[in-house]
């Protein structure tokens, strides 16, 4: 368990406290219905958890598992965060003006537990983090049923999530919830922003094979991906649902490469996607048919190599050459890369910008009180993304931000070893997202 | 799916997918058998011999002597493991048994990962058997059908040492009462040390010589353990032909069933699993009342 640690000297208690009433003044002109939210009664971890000098995050990611590779960048991510969160970096400052030197005042410390990216054990380890140490934010997922799951925990709770990174419509869809909020983009903004640069690239009237992981993230995005094709004519010739880390593709991939499809669309994430996208080269079927990533999976350019990755279009979060365009990224590439020596992908990003909406969003209710962070949160107020301005959709706790797609590079054109993808458009945020309530989104009480 | 065309392609991979689940379980099966030892570090096993072979490839730039040192590292590794660690436990409860070789698994897939990372590692198929074949109607990945080759003649190998050598009658009459062959001066414990070194190495060896197919990461047993303790129990516990026959019906379910519904494929290998379970319990080629 890492933490991070300030001494406690009185005179700076005394500071501190000063600093906490300020805010707070400052908060009661914002929000004036809220501004004494200390004769509320307990709720979830508060006033406990943010009653000394301190507060404390719950991060849960997959350290081992399928998901291993994506949920050690998500959690550099979040590292990277505290350390600006409690130094006061100008990058946080960046994205946005009411983040200070730590949260309120306090300094945030954190723990990581190992969820293996199953919904039952990071439960667990967040309600340990919730009980131990009082935390007033969980944060991890990397899979959608743990998403799904840490989102009911935290209602049931009452304590702050921040999704981190999950791609099922159902997050702030049917299984969305007051208390959960998701930064990162999902499957409908995807299928929304990928398909007409899919129809635009490959032509209109093709015939698909879908291979997909059979939990809420799989079942969602290529649900999404099919609906935002038909119009184009494209239809769907096989869908291999296959279980979340199967050993061995060959039996799905068999049927694909009999299926007389055109376009292959891997929804597969993590290893998952690495081994059915090396063993769909094996079975000579990435000669055949063009390879797609719906939901860009993080390195797995470098995992399969750049030959296997060129050319094959995708949606995504973020990825590291915006920084020539946007001074947001590039503070975070360069701060990223000197801490950890490698460039982050878009799940360090997501992860980074989980941690600064939600300390802009208590910065502004000015206290830790659960439901005025939410109300804060639900003001939309907008921050300053990687990507451009982003706001929460207060109506489903979505993040309304652009969907990147990116192509990838041949072997040939790449200028530095990291370069393996060339970003072709930046689909704005707003079009993309269906109505808050298409999904069923019904988020339920603030106490 | 089902057309004629993709049923003779997913017979064929089954067969394929079998063999390499039936000499992974094997090793299982023999240990178990030999031993009384339930392995559960067997898909840890199946991970490090990969990773051996992954290290002498890249040492020597020879997929044959990635093979061979590989499998040599895991009798090695194997034989140490029992000397070491499982040796103490012979006399101890099964509960016992099961943990010791759970963590040992767990320290082995944690070790690779300090050591390699969880980013996935390529070892490439030699050269002369990249590609596809064509097969009539079938495209198959030229390498599927050299490990297929390998495999059978791997559990080839096993069955003369087991059937036709004095080791192999040594081992069998271990299996069927380890105390009276103590007592006829056999030392059972060198027997039993070698035993585990092979049964590591079948996991091993299927694992290196696996690698081009699956590519590595540190977690790659878990999955591969599960399937082969299925394996096991359809074709009977402790028999050497029951992990061949079991591994090559669990191959064929998990393709056959992939064309009418792939959700279905692993739901259908515990299926049949309960099924054998309850109309014969010591599995298909097991011997009533040893397992």
């Amino acid at each position: 368990m890492e933490t991070n640690r300030r001494g406690g000297l009185s005179r700076r208690a005394v500071l501190l406290g000063s600093v906490q009433t300020a805010a707070g003044l400052a908060a009661a002109a914002a929000f004036p219905g809220l501004a004494w939210a200390a004769e509320e009664p307990p709720i979830g971890t508060w006033p406990a958890g943010s009653a000394g000098d301190s507060v404390f995050i719950g991060i849960s990611v997959p350290r081992t598992g399928t998901y291993a590779v994506q949920g050690e960048d998500e959690l550099k991510g979040y590292m990277l965060a505290v350390d600006h969160l409690n130094s006061g970096d100008p990058l946080m400052k960046a994205i946005s003006p009411n983040i200070k030197k730590g949260v309120l005042g306090k300094t945030v410390k954190f723990g990581v537990a190992d969820s293996e990216a199953k919904p039952n054990t990071a439960v667990q380890e967040q309600s340990r983090f919730i009980s131990e140490n009082k935390a007033v934010l969980i944060t991890g997922a990397t899979s959608s049923a743990v998403a799904v799951a840490l989102n009911k925990f935290a209602q049931r709770e009452k304590v702050l999530y921040v999704t981190g990174i999950s791609g099922s419509n159902d997050t702030t869809g049917k299984d969305c919830v007051r208390y959960g909020f998701r930064q990162c983009f999902y499957g409908q903004t995807a299928a929304a922003a990928i398909a007409p640069v899919l129809v635009k690239a490959i032509g209109k009237n093709k015939k698909v094979a879908y291979l997909t992981p059979d939990y809420t993230y799989g079942h969602t995005v290529q649900k999404s991906m099919e609906d935002y094709l038909k119009p184009a004519g494209w239809t769907t010739v096989t869908n291999q649902v296959a279980p979340l880390g199967a050993p061995d593709y060959s039996p799905y991939l068999l049927n694909i490469a009999n299926s007389g499809a055109d376009v292959l669309l891997n929804v597969n994430w993590g290893h998952d996607a690495v081994l059915s996208t090396q063993q769909a080269k094996q079975f000579g079927i990435l000669a055949k048919q063009k390879l797609v990533f719906p939901y860009q999976i993080p390195f797995i350019a470098k995992e399969v190599g750049p030959d296997v990755t060129a050319g094959v279009l995708a949606a995504t979060d973020f990825w590291w050459t915006l920084q020539d365009k946007f001074p947001v990224a590039k503070m975070f590439v360069t701060a990223f890369e000197k801490k950890y020596g490698y460039k982050p992908e878009w799940t360090a990003e997501s992860a980074y910008m989980s941690f600064a909406m939600w300390a802009d969003a208590v910065e502004r209710a000015g206290t830790f009180y659960p439901p005025a962070v939410i109300k804060a949160f639900e003001a939309g107020a907008k921050i300053q993304g990687m990507v451009g301005e982003e706001w929460m959709r207060g109506a489903d706790h979505q993040m309304v931000h652009p969907v990147v797609i990116v192509r990838g590079k041949a072997p040939s054109d790449m200028k530095s070893p990291d370069d393996y993808w060339e970003v072709m458009e930046i689909v704005p945020g707003e079009g993309v997202m269906q109505a808050p309530d298409a999904f069923g989104c019904k988020l339920g009480d603030y106490t | 799916m089902i057309s004629w065309a993709n049923f003779v392609s997913q017979l064929f991979n089954g067969l394929a997918s079998g063999a390499l689940l039936a000499l992974i379980s094997s090793g299982l099966t023999i240990i178990y058998g030999t031993l009384g030892v339930l392995n559960l570090a067997h898909g840890a096993m199946f991970m490090l011999g990969g990773y051996a072979g992954y290290v002498a490839y890249h040492a020597t730039g020879s997929f044959v002597i990635a093979v061979v040192a590989g499998a040599l590292f895991m009798v090695a590794f194997g034989a140490l493991v029992e000397r070491v660690i499982i040796r103490s436990f012979y006399d101890r409860p099964p509960e016992d048994q099961i943990l010791v070789t759970f963590g040992i698994g767990i320290v082995i897939v944690e070790l690779v990962r300090l050591g390699f990372g969880s980013l996935t590692m390529s070892v490439p198929p030699p050269s002369w058997a990249a590609g596809v074949t064509p097969m009539g109607f079938l495209i198959y990945p030229t390498y599927r059908i050299v490990v297929l080759a390998i495999a059978a003649a791997a559990l080839g190998v096993l069955y003369i040492v087991l059937y036709r050598t004095r080791l192999g009658m040594i081992v069998r009459a271990g299996i069927e009462d380890s105390g009276m062959v103590g007592m006829l001066g056999i030392n059972v414990y060198r027997v039993f040390m070698l035993v585990f070194g092979i049964g590591a190495m079948a996991a091993g060896f299927a694992g290196i010589v696996n690698a081009p197919v699956v590519s590595l990461t540190p977690d790659i047993g878990d999955g591969i353990l599960v399937q082969t303790f299925v394996v096991v129990v359809i074709g009977g516990v402790g028999s050497f032909p029951g992990a061949i026959l079991g591994g090559l019906i669990a191959g064929e379910i998990l393709s056959l069933t992939s064309m009418v519904d792939p959700a279905y494929s692993e739901v259908m290998l515990f299926v049949v699993m309960t099924l054998v379970l309850l109309l014969r319990p010591q599995g298909l080629l097991g011997l009533k009342g040893r397992a």
